[in-house]
Order: structure tokens, then C-alpha cells, then sequence
């Protein structure tokens, strides 16, 4: 009977602690749907702020992350893949490799800020990029690049054994089964973790912060190497720096509501792009 | 006598320190299926994969001897092993085909290899599964995933890719002990078919297996080659005590 009784508590304690996780979430969700919700609409998501950012839209800030968390994404894909594939394929295992390992692992704790440090210095500075689209895109890229090579080595990883050999079997060279067998089998994996990666990178403020972002732009930028506006610092900005802080909380919460948005679309579709693979696995 | 498709001799193999062949001494014989029979660990699936040098993927491997085939020493650094795999082709324990369709995994040999024009490709890969017995089934879904076809389908269908690109031997890793026995027994059906056209080399743990299928037996213990013949001598006169021990039954 009293082992009965440890089993019930123990269940409803873990019931009662993600009842807890969940109530925090929905209470997230609840505030910033009810304040937010309101200020939505086609104009707030296609026009430009006026007015000192008190009406108006952030059509330049949803521009501006999207245009620098792609270009980011577009930089580090194809390093990452490229760094994953030597690492899992042709990589001895040695002291060397492992360094590598060591390393790519320790890029993934480096603070986001060090990354906006860095990005200032190399790439606005050294490389003469000045503050910009491409300097951001860049230093963002190097933040999720990291992320991109560990589940671009763990999308290899799953590829069977069994399935390089018969590919190897018939006569393909080694790159050969890469590119035509393990690669395209990988694909569905690989394109999770991008587009993972993506949706962390749309929500960066501090690798941005001093690489291209600003608090207002008068037109959408015309190049990379201009400065744009961005959703998480336009959030921040509304919401601390902004001289009339009361009369545009609504907005900030909109904008807060439609970064939430787009990063749930962008981990929507990872997930299911990644069920249509465990899918087509069967 | 038979004439011979590959001339074993003094072959050895180790894995770092430990030896897992013994100065083998094989021939095998061409247009016939030959069997490697023994207990679990004896080096039979070792010994085959000797044969289209799939051991190069393994850096812990050392192999020393001679594998002849057509006059040349595939042991030789002068032998490319992707070369190889063409004449020399494989079918694995477990069915492994590529996430792809059905057309496009019987391709894969053709187009790798350049073997064929693209317009002659779907000819060929027809004709294949014909020879595997797996064209009727199939012929409505080619472009269908072939992962969504049975165990001893996919088998099948590997054996069709396999000779897409006609190899002159064939070699065969108990391809048949993950299926049921009906598609075991379509499998040895479309073995005996490919008699005379390819050589092929199966390794089994199924003696009953050996019996219905193979022209010639190898009996291999703990990496030494025991005894070798006909298949028929082999189990109802073996000449050596450990194999007469191993075909009754005595153990496994």
C-alpha cells in the first residue's frame, strides 16, 4: 500500500511541476497576446513607424531581421555543412580532430555580446565593413554557426553504416557516396538545425547591437552595407529608451507578439519538416 | 575441372593485433556459387569482404597475401578499389537501400559509373529488375521511395542494383537472415538463375542454405580454411573431422 502511495505522489509531482512550466508559458502567452494583440493589424506589419515611433508600423524592423538573419544563415550553412562533413567523413581520430571538437564546442558557450564585440572589431572595423546589414549578418552567422555543425554532424551520424557501404559497393568514390547518398539522406536533419539556428538568430540583440542596428532608419536599406532596423532591439527600445514609454507600450508588445510569431513559424516548420522525415523513414 | 574466377593465396588479415585470417588458400571457381559455411567468429564474412577490398575502409586493417583476379593482385596498391567494386559487386546482410526511389536506387550504379546514356537508363533498369524477379511488383511504382517496400523486396531490389551494372562476381553477405523463408527461398531462386552469368560467393550460417543453393562449400574455423569442395562431398563426405563435427550438427 505505501509503495501505491509513493507512486501517486511521485506522479503528481510531475504532473504538478509541468502543470507549473506550462502555466508560466500560457501566462506569457496570455499577457502578451491581450496587450499586444490589439496593435496588430496589416498596417502595423506594412508600414513604417511615424511620428516618433508612436503610430505607425515596423515593417523596417521585420525587414531588417529577416534580411540579416537570412544573410547570416546563407554565410554559415554552407560553412558549417562543409566543416560538419570533413569532421564526421574524412577526419582521423586524433588530437588534432578533437581540438577542433573542443573548439567548435567552446564557440557554442561564447555570450552573444562577445560575438557583437567581435563583429565590431573584425568585421566593422578590420574588414572595413562598417555598420551594416553584412557586418551583422556576418557576426550572427558566426554565433549559430556552431549549432549549424553539431546537428549538421549529428544529421551524418544517423545516416547507416550499411547505406554508405552499398553506395561504396557499387563503385562510388568516397565523395562520390557523400555527395549523392549521405548528403541528400542527411538533408532533412541538416535543414532542422538551419532552421533552428535561423529562428535563435531572429531573436539576437546583442551580436546586432553594435554590427548594423539602429534605432531608426529613414528608408530600407538599400544594400548590405547600409544600417536597418531590427525586431528584438526595436522591442527593447520601445520598451526602455523610448521618451514616451507609456503611450507606446501597445507597441511594444505588438512587436514582441510578431517576433514571437515569426519564431514560431520558423520552429514550426523545422519540426515539421523534420516529422515529414521520420515519416519517409517508415 | 572448373575454370578459376579468383585465385586466394596466403592470405592473412589482422585486426590491429588480432588475427583474424590464416594463410588462406581458395579458389573460386567461375560461374558458380560458392558458399562459405562455419560458426559464428570463423572469418567468413571477413574473407568475402577481402574480396571488393570493402577492409580499405577500416584504418585498423592489415592484410597480406594475394587475391587474383583476372591476372592482377587486387591486394596491390596498383588496384583501385573503386574500379574494383565495379567488377566485384555486394549484397549485405541487411537490405540497405538509399533513401531514393526504386528507379533511382538500380540507376545508381549506372549513372555513378557512367555506364549508360540517360536514355537507355530506364531500359536497363527494367531489364534488372526483370532479372531479380521484382519487376511486376514494382513496375507501377518506380518512382515511389524503396524504402516502403518489404524486407525481401528491398533485398531483392538490392540485388537488382547490384547487377544494373554487371559485375563479373557477386558477393553475397547472408543476405538472406533477416527475411522469412518465402523470400529466402525467392532469393536462392534468383541466385540459381544468375548461375553461369556471374560467379557468386555467399556467406552463410544456414547449411540447409548451402545444400540447395551452392555448387561449391568452404568450411572455415576460427580464420583457417578446414576444407573446401564440391558441396555434395563437403556434407555427405567431408574429409576432415572438424567439418564432419560441424555439418552434423555437433555445433554452431
Amino acid at each position: 500500500m505505501n509503495r501505491r502511495i509513493i507512486q501517486f505522489l511521485g506522479l503528481a509531482l510531475m504532473i504538478t511541476a509541468t502543470l507549473i512550466v506550462v502555466a508560466i508559458l500560457g501566462v506569457v502567452l496570455f499577457d502578451l497576446t491581450a496587450k499586444g494583440a490589439p496593435s496588430i493589424s496589416w498596417a502595423f506589419l506594412t508600414q513604417s513607424p511615424k511620428n516618433g515611433m508612436t503610430t505607425g508600423g515596423i515593417l523596417p524592423a521585420i525587414f531588417g531581421t529577416t534580411a540579416v538573419t537570412l544573410l547570416s544563415t546563407l554565410l554559415a550553412t554552407p560553412l558549417g555543412i562543409g566543416c560538419a562533413v570533413y569532421l564526421h567523413e574524412y577526419a582521423p581520430d586524433n588530437l588534432f580532430s578533437r581540438l577542433i571538437r573542443a573548439s567548435i564546442r567552446n564557440l557554442a558557450g561564447v555570450p552573444s555580446i562577445v560575438y557583437g564585440l567581435f563583429g565590431v572589431a573584425v568585421f566593422v572595423g578590420f574588414m572595413g565593413m562598417g555598420a551594416s546589414v553584412l557586418a551583422a549578418g556576418c557576426t550572427l552567422g558566426l554565433l549559430t554557426l556552431p549549432s549549424i555543425i553539431t546537428t549538421t554532424e549529428e544529421a551524418l551520424r544517423n545516416v547507416p553504416r550499411l547505406t554508405r557501404e552499398g553506395a561504396l559497393a557499387l563503385g562510388a568514390t568516397k565523395w562520390e557516396s557523400i555527395r549523392t547518398v549521405v548528403l541528400p539522406a542527411a538533408v532533412p536533419g541538416i535543414l532542422t538545425g538551419v532552421i533552428l539556428a535561423l529562428s535563435r538568430g531572429a531573436g539576437e540583440t546583442a551580436p546586432i547591437l553594435f554590427t548594423g542596428v539602429a534605432f531608426y532608419t529613414r528608408y530600407l536599406p538599400g544594400s548590405v552595407m547600409e544600417e536597418f532596423m531590427a525586431l528584438p532591439y526595436h522591442l527593447y527600445i520601445l520598451s526602455t529608451q523610448h521618451h514616451a514609454i507609456e503611450e507606446v507600450r501597445p507597441l511594444a508588445y505588438a512587436t514582441a507578439l510578431t517576433l514571437l510569431g515569426l519564431v514560431f513559424l520558423l520552429n514550426l516548420t523545422a519540426f515539421w519538416v523534420r516529422a515529414r522525415y521520420q515519416h519517409g523513414k517508415n | 575441372m572448373e575454370k578459376t574466377k579468383i585465385e586466394i593465396s596466403e592470405l592473412e588479415l589482422f585486426f590491429g593485433k588480432k588475427q583474424a585470417l590464416k594463410n588462406i588458400h581458395l579458389a573460386i571457381p567461375e560461374g558458380k556459387i560458392t558458399a562459405l559455411i562455419g560458426p559464428s567468429g570463423c572469418g567468413k564474412s571477413t574473407l568475402l569482404r577481402c574480396l571488393n577490398r570493402m577492409h580499405d575502409l577500416n584504418p585498423q586493417v592489415k592484410m597480406s597475401g594475394n587475391i587474383v583476379l583476372d591476372e592482377v593482385n587486387i591486394l596491390h596498391g596498383n588496384t583501385n578499389p573503386v574500379h574494383l567494386r565495379r567488377k566485384v559487386g555486394m549484397v549485405f546482410q541487411k537490405a540497405n537501400p538509399f533513401p531514393k526511389s526504386i528507379a533511382e536506387n538500380v540507376a545508381y550504379g549506372l549513372e555513378i559509373n557512367n555506364l549508360c546514356e540517360k536514355s537507355q537508363m530506364a531500359a536497363k533498369v527494367e531489364q534488372s529488375l526483370r532479372d531479380s524477379f521484382l519487376w511486376e511488383e514494382v513496375k507501377d511504382d518506380l518512382n515511389d521511395s524503396a524504402l516502403n517496400l518489404s524486407g525481401g523486396q528491398q533485398q531483392r531490389l538490392c540485388i537488382a542494383r547490384a547487377i544494373a551494372i554487371e559485375p563479373e562476381i557477386i558477393l553475397l553477405d547472408e543476405p538472406c537472415s533477416a527475411l522469412d523463408p518465402i523470400s529466402t527461398a525467392r532469393i536462392e531462386e534468383l541466385m540459381l538463375k544468375l548461375k553461369g552469368r556471374f560467379t557468386q560467393v555467399i556467406v552463410t550460417h544456414n547449411m540447409q542454405q548451402a545444400q540447395r543453393v551452392a555448387d561449391y562449400t568452404a568450411f572455415m574455423y576460427l580464420g583457417e580454411l578446414i576444407e573446401f569442395g564440391e558441396t555434395r562431398q563437403i556434407f555427405e563426405n567431408p574429409k576432415q573431422e572438424l567439418t564432419r563435427n560441424y555439418v552434423e550438427g555437433h555445433f554452431g
